[in-house]
């Protein structure tokens, strides 16, 4: 749509209308804002202040809190759990997803349409409702309590949207450039990895944050398989405390901070990315 | 000979290419499917599966007590969470979209901000507005402030007031998703069929209707569809809020968490219960089909083009 079609206040009544609408955004931001920045302040204050005074300033930035948790509480574990846990589940989504999507975007076979519309139905399920046959499954294997339970199922989880995007991005490329290759030698693997995969770089870029965020958040699949605190994420180690110190605001808002913060960091240096990422999904 | 030779190894690569992802994909996500339509039809005894059952589970949940009273108040939050997410949360974003499409000023701002909950964790957002919604919490602190003290309520502790809080905590966190998604689709609408409806002197309004509403059709089923989805997934929102019982007294008891203590065993069910929890969660999987499959059947010219 063009710039020009902007709202302009052409009548007293429409320019009353359009400052009424330009309020109401202020209104939106700060019920968007204000919430985050109480409980950053909070985190620096004491839960009596926390509770007789909940909109006043912290009387000093004492990071007392952030201490405790990050290193008595164990939070700089559920941390580094959640890092890793996401790259590795990530690493494996992109490439069987690549590759798969190579597989049924670049190739002519009877079983095609059957193999996407498998990959494609994966979408649609919601795998928290196989909970009981995926934990009778992982125990039969001897994954509870392990890392590689939740792996596996991240993967998993990742795969259909992945392939679904990446085999519409790979359609797309003309097959001069794999004829091209075909005829300089190149293997069907080398056309996959040379050829298709530069090409596609930045869909990569919009996968990996489309499924990073759902995996870096989620909470019900470590609830199911994870009981150590080795192996505890974010969201489980968040929970685990919520449990514990119910009544120690001051410490539940530090926590609360340890779990947003990163993401709001994140998110400011890359905001266009991310939601480029998280509406590819839905419109393409 | 030289061609059949080539033919198999294409054949080869295809299988090479499609394999890693096909068996995780087959293991983890379609055979539980089939084992959950196949533990649904067994007695259990704790995780050992007895005599063949039939549909017995099924009538259990659906006619014998405790199972039937849990279940249908459960399916019945679950069909306010549609509504109410639905009416407040898609309306409010088909505006918000529309609004910063209009490039009202400061819509760059808008539009990166409004997106900025739906990446956090819907458990650390629901133990934050946990907080808030205290009665000593900030929120009753700000109504005393502004002098709507006899506003203050036990927001997550009275029956009457706790699903609706826990929605509107979930569409502030959520609500910029199909902003987003509708100002990329209005953004997508031929600049050419505003313009002629513009010379033809059509009012905003009538723009918005006739022209806008009706092309960005698709994006309106897909989140229709999405918050279908999203309306029967509830969980997280309610075991951080309100507790894995849906507390006060089961008033916020979704199936999420019906299943999950259904399966796992809690105060409510005490023990594990394999086969009813394997018929709730058939039962979620034909719910999210229906939905599913209604998208694919509207959608189904946009689907064959891909």
């Amino acid at each position: 749509m063009s710039a020009d079609y902007r709202l302009k206040a052409t009548s007293p009544a429409r320019a009353f209308f359009i400052a009424l609408i330009q309020f109401l955004f202020v209104v939106y931001a700060v019920i968007i804002f204000y919430p985050l920045f109480n409980m950053i302040v909070s985190s620096f204050k004491t839960t009596r202040e926390i509770l007789r005074f909940p909109f006043s300033l912290p009387g000093k930035l004492d990071f007392g809190n952030y201490r405790t948790l990050w290193i008595d509480k164990g939070f700089s574990r559920f941390f580094f759990n959640s890092i890793w846990i996401t790259l590795v589940s990530m690493i494996f989504v992109l490439f069987f997803g690549s590759m798969a999507a190579y597989g049924v975007s670049r190739y002519q076979y009877r079983l095609r349409t059957f193999v996407y519309l498998l990959f494609l139905s994966g979408i649609m399920l919601p795998l928290k409702a196989a909970i009981i046959p995926l934990f009778l499954l992982m125990k039969n294997l001897g994954f509870i309590d392990k890392p590689v339970s939740i792996i596996l199922i991240y993967i998993a989880m990742g795969l259909p949207s992945t392939i679904f995007i990446l085999s519409g991005f790979m359609k797309t490329i003309p097959k001069d450039l794999e004829y091209a290759a075909r005829i300089d030698g190149c293997s069907d693997w080398m056309i996959y990895r040379r050829v298709i995969m530069p090409v596609v770089a930045p869909a990569i870029a919009l996968v990996s944050i489309y499924n990073a965020v759902p995996i870096w958040n989620d909470f019900f699949f470590p609830l199911v398989f994870i009981q150590n605190p080795k192996w505890k994420t974010l969201p489980l180690g968040l929970t685990t405390f919520f449990g514990q110190h119910s009544t120690d605001w001051s410490l539940l808002f530090t926590a609360l901070t340890i779990a947003i913060l990163p993401v709001l960091i994140l998110y400011i240096f890359m905001a266009k990315y991310f939601i480029k990422g998280m509406t590819t999904g839905a419109v393409k | 000979m030289h061609s059949i030779d080539r033919r198999t190894s294409e054949k080869l690569w295809i299988v090479f290419f499609i394999f890693p992802a096909f068996f995780v994909v087959s293991v983890i996500i379609l055979l539980p499917l089939f084992m959950s339509l196949y533990n649904s039809l067994f007695n259990w005894n704790q995780l050992i599966r007895g005599q063949f059952a039939g549909l017995e589970n099924f009538r259990r949940v659906f006619f014998t007590e405790p199972y039937r009273t849990r279940f249908f108040n459960a399916l019945r939050n679950n069909v306010i969470w549609l509504l109410m997410t639905m009416l407040i949360q898609n309306t409010l974003g088909l505006f918000i979209g529309y609004l910063l499409s209009r490039r009202i000023w400061g819509s760059e701002f808008y539009k990166r901000i409004i997106f900025i909950p739906v990446l956090f964790s819907i458990v650390a957002v629901g133990f934050l507005w946990g907080l808030y919604l205290k009665p000593n919490g900030l929120v009753n602190s700000f109504l005393k402030l502004v002098g709507l003290g006899q506003y203050a309520r036990a927001w997550l502790g009275d029956e009457k007031l706790a699903t609706t809080s826990i929605i509107l905590v979930n569409i502030w966190r959520w609500v910029g998703f199909p902003s987003l998604v509708f100002l990329a689709a209005i953004d997508n609408v031929p600049v050419d069929c505003i313009e002629a409806a513009m010379l033809d002197g059509a009012r905003d309004s009538t723009i918005f209707f006739k022209v806008i509403l009706p092309l960005i059709v698709p994006s309106i089923l897909i989140i229709a569809v999405l918050t279908i989805i999203g309306s029967l997934n509830v969980f997280e929102q309610i075991y951080t809020m309100a507790g894995l019982d849906g507390a006060p007294n089961f008033s916020t008891d979704t199936i999420g968490t019906l299943f999950y203590r259904t399966a796992f065993g809690s105060i409510d069910s005490g023990n594990p219960e394999i086969g009813i929890g394997s018929a709730i969660g058939v039962i979620i999987y034909l719910l999210t089909l229906g939905a599913s499959l209604l998208s694919i059947i509207t959608m189904g010219r946009k689907e064959i083009e891909l």
